[in-house]
Order: C-alpha cells, then sequence, then structure tokens
C-alpha cells in the first residue's frame, strides 16, 4: 500500500478495501446471529440474519461494480491487479458465507420448539473457530501476510475433525431414536454450513497468497 | 444529489472549415467542477469542438459555427463578446508546453500585467506563488524564478504553463493534449494536477490517450466523424458504453 504520485487510484482503492473490510464485519455478524437464534431459538433474530443477507448481496455487488471500474479507469498493474481480482474473489467467498449464516437461520426457523442436544457445544466451537478464521483471514489481508494465511488455512482441520464427530454422533442418535431424526438432520444441516464457512476462508488465504506472491496454489 | 447548473451549454453545435462540415449538431453539457474528457480518432472533430469553447477557431480563416455555446448564460458568439476577457475565462493548454523565453515570474505575471490585473510588485509575487503552488510547481521553482523557463524539464514547463494560466483566475481550462509531449510520470504528474484543479475549476481535456481520459475524467465524449456519438460518465463509457463505434474505439477494435 505505497503511496506515490496516482493518489486519485490509491484513494479509491482504499475506498474498495474499506468496503471489503465492512462486508466482512457484516457477514461475521451474520454467522454470530445464526449461532444466537439457535442457541436461544429465537426466529426473530433468525429472521433478522435472513432479511440481512439482502445487505450481505448488494455489498458484493458494490464492490464488483467498484473493481470493475478500477479496472476500466485506473489501469491497475502487477500486485495492484492481483489484489483487486484476489478482492473479486474474496468477496464471492464471503456472499457464500452469508447465505451458509442464513441457511443456518433458516433451519432454526423449521426447528421451532425441538429441545436440544448435547452434540450442540461441538457445533458452537465449530462457529467459534470459523469466525476466528474468517476474522484472521481479513487481518491476514490487510497485512499482507501470506505466511499467516497459510496458519489460517490450517485450523481448518479442527473444524474438519469437529464436524466429523458431531456427525458420527448425530448418526448415532438418529439410528437409536426415531423420533429424534429430524432434530438431528437439523443440527446436522448447520454443523455442515459451519463446515463449508470454514472452507470459504481457505479460499480466501489462497488468493491472499496469490496476491501477495503471485503464487495460484490450492490449500487442501 | 441536485444537478448543478452546467458551466457551458452546448446546443446544435455546426462548424465548418469553408464548406466542409467538421463539427455535426453537438449537444453538450459541461458541468462545473468536475473533468470532462473528448475521445475519438484523428480528425474526428475533438480538438475543433473544444477550441470552439474559447472561440480560438476564430483565427482561422473561412470557418463558420452555428448553434449556440452559452458560457454560464452568456452567448459566446453574441455580440459585444470581449475576446479577450473569454479567453481569460476560459483558458487552453496546448500540446506542446509554449512558456515565453523569460523567467519563471515574467511567464507567470504576463497575464496578469496584460489584462491589466494588476502591475504592483508584491501584489504579483503573491499571484506567482498562488499560481504556481495550485499548479504544483512552486517547490520545484521556488528558487528559480528568474530563470529562463525553457531551461525546465518539459513536465515542469507543461506545468508553468498551467501557473501562467492560473493566473488570471480562470473559470474553465482547456486542455488539448496536454501530457503527448510528456513522458510517463511527467504525464502522472499531470493528471494529479488536474484532479486537484478540479476542485477550483472547471477541466475539459482532449486526449489521444483513451486510458488518460478514463483516469483523470467524470465524464466523456466519444466524436466520430464529427458528431458527438456517445457522451456519459467516464465510469460507464469504460465499462459499458451504448455506442457501437464507441465500443469498437474502446477495446481497439476500430482502425
Amino acid at each position: 500500500m505505497l503511496h506515490g504520485i496516482r493518489s486519485t487510484f490509491d484513494r479509491e482503492f482504499d475506498a474498495v478495501r474499506t468496503e471489503l473490510l465492512e462486508m466482512s464485519v457484516r457477514v461475521d455478524t451474520a454467522i454470530d446471529q445464526s449461532m444466537k437464534a439457535l442457541l436461544e431459538r429465537n426466529t426473530e433474530v433468525a429472521d433478522n440474519v435472513i432479511n440481512g443477507d439482502v445487505e450481505i448481496n448488494k455489498a458484493r455487488f458494490k464492490i464488483e461494480e467498484d473493481c470493475l471500474a478500477l479496472i476500466a479507469t485506473q489501469q491497475p498493474a502487477a500486485s495492484d491487479l492481483r489484489e483487486i481480482i484476489a478482492i473479486l474473489y474474496m468477496i464471492v467467498e464471503m456472499e457464500r458465507m452469508g447465505d451458509y449464516a442464513a441457511g443456518i437461520s433458516k433451519t432454526v426457523i423449521l426447528m421451532e420448539e425441538e429441545p436440544l442436544l448435547k452434540t450442540f457445544k461441538k457445533i458452537f466451537k465449530m462457529a467459534e473457530i470459523s469466525r476466528h478464521m474468517l476474522s484472521d483471514s481479513i487481518q491476514a489481508y490487510m497485512k499482507r501476510d501470506p505466511v499467516w494465511a497459510r496458519e489460517i488455512a490450517i485450523r481448518d482441520n479442527e473444524i474438519d475433525e469437529l464436524y466429523k464427530i458431531v456427525f458420527q454422533r448425530l448418526i448415532r442418535i438418529m439410528a437409536k431414536e426415531h423420533d429424534m431424526v429430524a432434530r438431528c438432520t437439523y443440527l446436522m444441516w448447520c454443523s455442515h454450513n459451519l463446515e463449508r464457512i470454514a472452507d470459504r476462508v481457505i479460499n480466501i488465504t489462497e488468493q491472499i497468497v496469490f496476491m501477495t506472491t503471485g503464487m495460484l496454489k490450492e490449500f487442501e | 444529489m441536485e444537478t448543478p447548473e452546467p458551466v457551458f451549454k452546448i446546443r446544435d453545435l455546426d462548424f465548418y472549415y469553408g464548406s466542409v462540415l467538421a463539427l455535426n449538431q453537438i449537444n453538450m453539457d459541461i458541468f462545473p467542477n468536475l473533468v470532462t474528457a473528448l475521445i475519438g480518432p484523428s480528425g474526428c472533430g475533438k480538438s475543433t469542438f473544444i477550441r470552439c469553447l474559447n472561440r480560438m477557431n476564430d483565427t482561422i480563416t473561412g470557418t463558420r459555427v452555428e448553434g449556440q455555446i452559452r458560457l454560464k448564460g452568456m452567448d459566446i458568439f453574441g455580440p459585444g463578446v470581449d475576446l479577450i476577457q473569454l479567453r481569460q475565462r476560459v483558458g487552453m493548454v496546448f500540446q506542446k508546453p509554449n512558456p515565453f523565453p523569460q523567467s519563471v515570474f515574467d511567464n507567470v505575471a504576463f497575464g496578469p500585467r496584460v489584462v491589466g490585473l494588476t502591475n504592483n510588485k508584491s501584489e504579483l509575487d503573491v499571484i506567482v506563488e498562488q499560481s504556481l503552488r495550485r499548479a504544483v510547481l512552486w517547490d520545484e521553482v521556488k528558487d528559480h524564478l528568474y530563470e529562463n523557463a525553457l531551461s525546465f524539464s518539459l513536465g515542469e514547463q507543461q506545468r508553468l504553463c498551467i501557473a501562467r494560466l492560473l493566473a488570471v483566475q480562470p473559470e474553465v481550462i482547456l486542455m488539448d493534449e496536454p501530457c503527448s509531449a510528456l513522458d510517463p510520470i511527467a504525464t502522472l504528474h499531470i493528471e494529479e494536477l488536474i484532479t486537484e484543479l478540479k476542485n477550483n475549476y472547471t477541466i475539459v481535456i482532449v486526449t489521444h490517450n483513451m486510458q488518460q481520459a478514463a483516469r483523470v475524467s467524470d465524464f466523456t465524449g466519444f466524436f466520430w466523424l464529427g458528431e458527438l456519438v456517445e457522451f456519459t460518465s467516464t465510469v460507464k463509457m469504460f465499462t459499458r458504453p451504448e455506442n457501437h463505434l464507441a465500443e469498437d474505439y474502446i477495446t481497439g477494435k476500430m482502425g
């Protein structure tokens, strides 16, 4: 983010970076609130997350438009160009995360008064780690730190491990108690969405590596 | 946001070189404190058009204008229009820097002396410094004010020409290919200057360099065979032009 003589470009680019930051906060809030809705069985909170997803989608299109204008009018090159391309990917990933959060909220509405299960704790752990991964990835982006990005991606293993445990437990419960099937399936959806959110963070970290090093590489 | 009153209102403008129609029914509004860029292939009429705005074409014999150009309501072709005053209000910067072979100071003080703004040395000092500062040239020349302007780099000379123009307090600055003689860094300096100047002035720039139009302007007009084919916001022009000729020109498919 060296500011040179192209101050117009720098200013417009900084505005896009700020928009990206704001979008990430919206997405993080959506995940947080969807989990609150799940914990409290609060359909009002769930509704808010679902309705708020429109704003996340709007933010994505706004940033896309701004990047389009930057490319068309300012002819970014090298690291600037890579960063804009990275941003275009990152906002799609975040937009999808918003959809997953809305998905959790929709599940909450479907669950209505179903009682909770013990497995629940692990699902919350998944949400907590995913949110950390997301906010860390945005910070790694702001700091242009590909090493940190790689470390964040590795945390997905924790998520996968938790998901596996949750999944197996829910299957076991379902096999034993048939009247629990619906309840367990709903929770399975929620945990699946959280697992997907973490996967989307990995895609963001790949973009950070691309923009900082120029390397296109997939983290497993 | 309310649309501001245009600085220039151009209506049904035709321009002839002898019997040749060079501009055909141009309609355009030029808005204050914005940069309007004019692009198009050579001979499309963009330079002819910009030279209509301060009646520079009057110096060419056999030319004729029809239609109307209003500068803040004043018909610039109307009877009794003072050309010197018009060109003081609507200044012009040319392709090649053209400072007078005099000192930096005298170049900038020339206008205020000629139009009778002032002849007082201390007042001139203020105007010269202010103009050079506005042209982002002061720091480079402040210790060389009495050196010959021609001893400076082309980029500095061009900024000096802009400072010379600012000294007579214009409202509009016309720029006809102001960077075509400059290297990329000097070009970026002028472009940044343009962005800076639009806070206080209205700017119209003709450029062959489409990327430059994209970088510096708010509105872009595409000229083709003497007609204004598309006139729209610069972002729209460079992302979603409506006219296929504009699209072909911008994407380099033309010619």
